[in-house]
């Protein structure tokens, strides 16, 4: 059992050492503080705090951002290795190929959590500081940094998955940016052509909510935006949220990251290295 | 029979047409050193991974340590060094050979293993700035972890210079001295030939020689090479002897074992007009020409 964490510990060692953490905390900080000062402006009209708005921004900002960063460390996890001819010599140690990808995400779970901490963390301080802050806001703050941390875990195991089918660690870079592109762009501008078809028909009604939070980035929207009423009324997004049960889309964003991991370690039993 | 520690019976693997092992069986002991050669293509590298369990076989059985490959008591004694290895270059040697070792499981003192292998100076350096022959010597270290009873070596000689190789086969015969059954796969036909104890050739996927150098000789039958150098006239001594006149001065005979010491009665019959004579028995490498070239009928 704790061969996985010697996996985990020397994959941190690697995400320190090639300033990975360090560029990617920094990104999450710059991001979330200028959205968080951009956003300021309908504090008095709406009549929530700062850090409410600020949440909201950084719900839209996370959405994009999150599956990014995610796929931007896991493409390579075994495409990189097999490329570099090191997944034959690690594979003939004991250690078996669930444990070596679960050593890895673990240890691209935490790097991710600590960007995510510290970036939706400095700029939430900064929002609650400069136009306060509630228990319903700090809250949603909370939820909004957890909820990220899930759908990096959900890319991540997504990344994998590619890097296993991928032939090389370029393909499997080409195959992320493809899958971040699907995801996260077309998927929602395919749904909104649909439902602008539709015209409020029973595909709107009744079929288009379920299959909008099977997306793991709208089921992260979803979350954020139906849990809080203030976070709601600031991104103007609520019907969509409204027309489903409330355990939707938190049960979407726990399954993907057990089917996806499933279907990475599904994908690296086939691989020959 | 059952104290080879590595066995294969009728290994065979194909990729979609091409039957790249064709029914291999090949065992090695406990401490024994075993060459496998072969051109490229021909299945070392693909026995190899069979014998890892990383790719699984269309037939025959392969035998680890009384396991099967790829499960964790065969991958607890195996070793493997993969040809031309390389490792995540932002890590030390230091940092690499600690991940292996708690991989393998083994306490094992990891300074002493880099110093053995001479990486001493360059324990702490990144991985990133070390030469092909360091990284080499890397993949060497963690072969020594743990006692392994099995050890598989992917030319382990390519990119090291010929002292390093001396090294390496220093190492190779510790391990054998240790009790670990080694098997080489290579192309540095000489280093093999005084090194190892049975060579063992493929050709695309058939096993066509696997016997001791001596055996392999006997089996050739390839001819003993006599070099004369005639004092005066070279024709002459070549008419006499029936031999081949190769330049100015030199004949050449060519004789079966058999025939050794006859030719050699005959020439030294002939006095002053031959004034030196070299030997050569057959090398590795016709050895090798003979058996991995040779088309089948």
């Amino acid at each position: 059992m704790t061969r996985f964490l010697a996996i985990t510990r020397t994959e941190m060692l690697i995400l320190r050492r090639n300033r990975w953490l360090v560029v990617t905390t920094l990104i999450m900080v710059l991001f979330a503080l200028a959205l968080t000062f951009a956003g300021s402006a309908p504090t008095g009209t709406l009549g929530v705090d700062m850090l409410t708005v600020s949440v909201a921004s950084m719900t839209t900002l996370s959405v994009y951002l999150a599956p990014l960063l995610a796929l931007m460390i896991s493409f390579d996890a075994i495409a990189g290795e097999a490329d570099r001819g090191s997944l034959a010599l690690v594979l003939s140690y004991p250690a078996g190929r669930g444990e070596v990808l679960l050593g890895k995400f673990t240890a691209q779970l935490m790097a991710l959590g600590f960007a995510m901490t510290v970036g939706f963390g400095s700029a939430g301080a900064v929002a609650a500081w400069s136009g306060g802050a509630g228990a319903d806001s700090l809250i949603a703050l909370a939820r909004l940094i957890c909820t990220s941390v899930l759908l990096g875990a959900v890319f991540l195991t997504l990344g994998y998955l590619l890097s296993a089918l991928a032939p090389s660690a370029t393909a499997a870079a080409g195959m992320a940016a493809g899958l971040w592109l699907v995801f996260v762009v077309l998927y929602d501008l395919g749904l909104l052509g649909a439902v602008v078809m539709d015209q409020g028909g029973a595909f709107t009604q009744s079929v288009f909510p379920w299959v909008m939070v099977a997306n793991p980035a709208d089921a992260f929207r979803v979350w954020n935006i139906a849990a809080s009423d203030g976070v709601a009324l600031s991104s103007g997004m609520v019907g969509a949220a409204r027309a489903l049960p409330d355990w939707a889309a938190p049960a979407s964003l726990l399954v993907w990251p057990v089917l996806g991991f499933a279907a990475a370690r599904a994908a690296f039993r086939r691989v020959e290295p | 029979m059952t104290d080879n520690v590595l066995q294969i019976e009728g290994a065979s693997k194909d990729r979609g047409n091409l039957r790249v092992l064709d029914a291999v069986s090949l065992s090695v002991a406990p401490g024994e050193r075993v060459a496998l050669l072969g051109h490229n293509g021909a299945g070392k590298s693909t026995l190899i991974k069979a014998i890892l369990g990383l790719i699984t076989l269309d037939g025959g059985r392969i035998d680890v340590a009384g396991a099967t490959p790829g499960s964790a008591p065969a991958r607890a004694a195996t070793a493997f060094l993969p040809e031309a290895v390389s490792f995540h270059p932002a890590l030390t040697g230091r940092e690499q050979m600690t991940l292996f070792s708690r991989l393998a499981g083994a306490r094992a003192d990891v300074s002493a293993l880099l110093e053995r292998v001479g990486l001493a100076d360059a324990l702490d350096r990144r991985i990133g700035t070390y030469s092909k022959g360091m990284r080499q010597r890397l993949g060497l270290a963690q072969v020594l972890l743990g006692r392994p009873r099995v050890a598989l070596l992917d030319e382990p000689t390519s990119g090291l210079d010929p002292i390093s190789r001396q090294d390496l086969y220093d190492i190779i015969d510790e391990l054998s001295g240790q009790g670990t059954a080694v098997l080489i796969a290579s192309h540095a036909l000489t280093e093999v030939e005084a090194r190892t104890d049975r060579i063992a050739i493929l050709r695309r996927g058939v096993l066509v020689a696997d016997d001791t150098l001596a055996g392999l000789s006997a089996r050739a039958g390839l001819p003993i090479r006599l070099r004369l150098r005639a004092s005066a006239d070279a024709d002459a001594v070549a008419a006499r002897t029936g031999g081949r006149r190769i330049n100015g001065a030199s004949v050449e005979i060519l004789c079966s074992p058999t025939e050794k010491m006859d030719a050699l009665r005959r020439v030294a019959a002939m006095g002053e007009a031959v004034a030196d004579i070299d030997i050569a028995p057959p090398r590795l490498e016709d050895l090798y020409r003979h058996y991995a070239q040779e088309v089948p009928q």
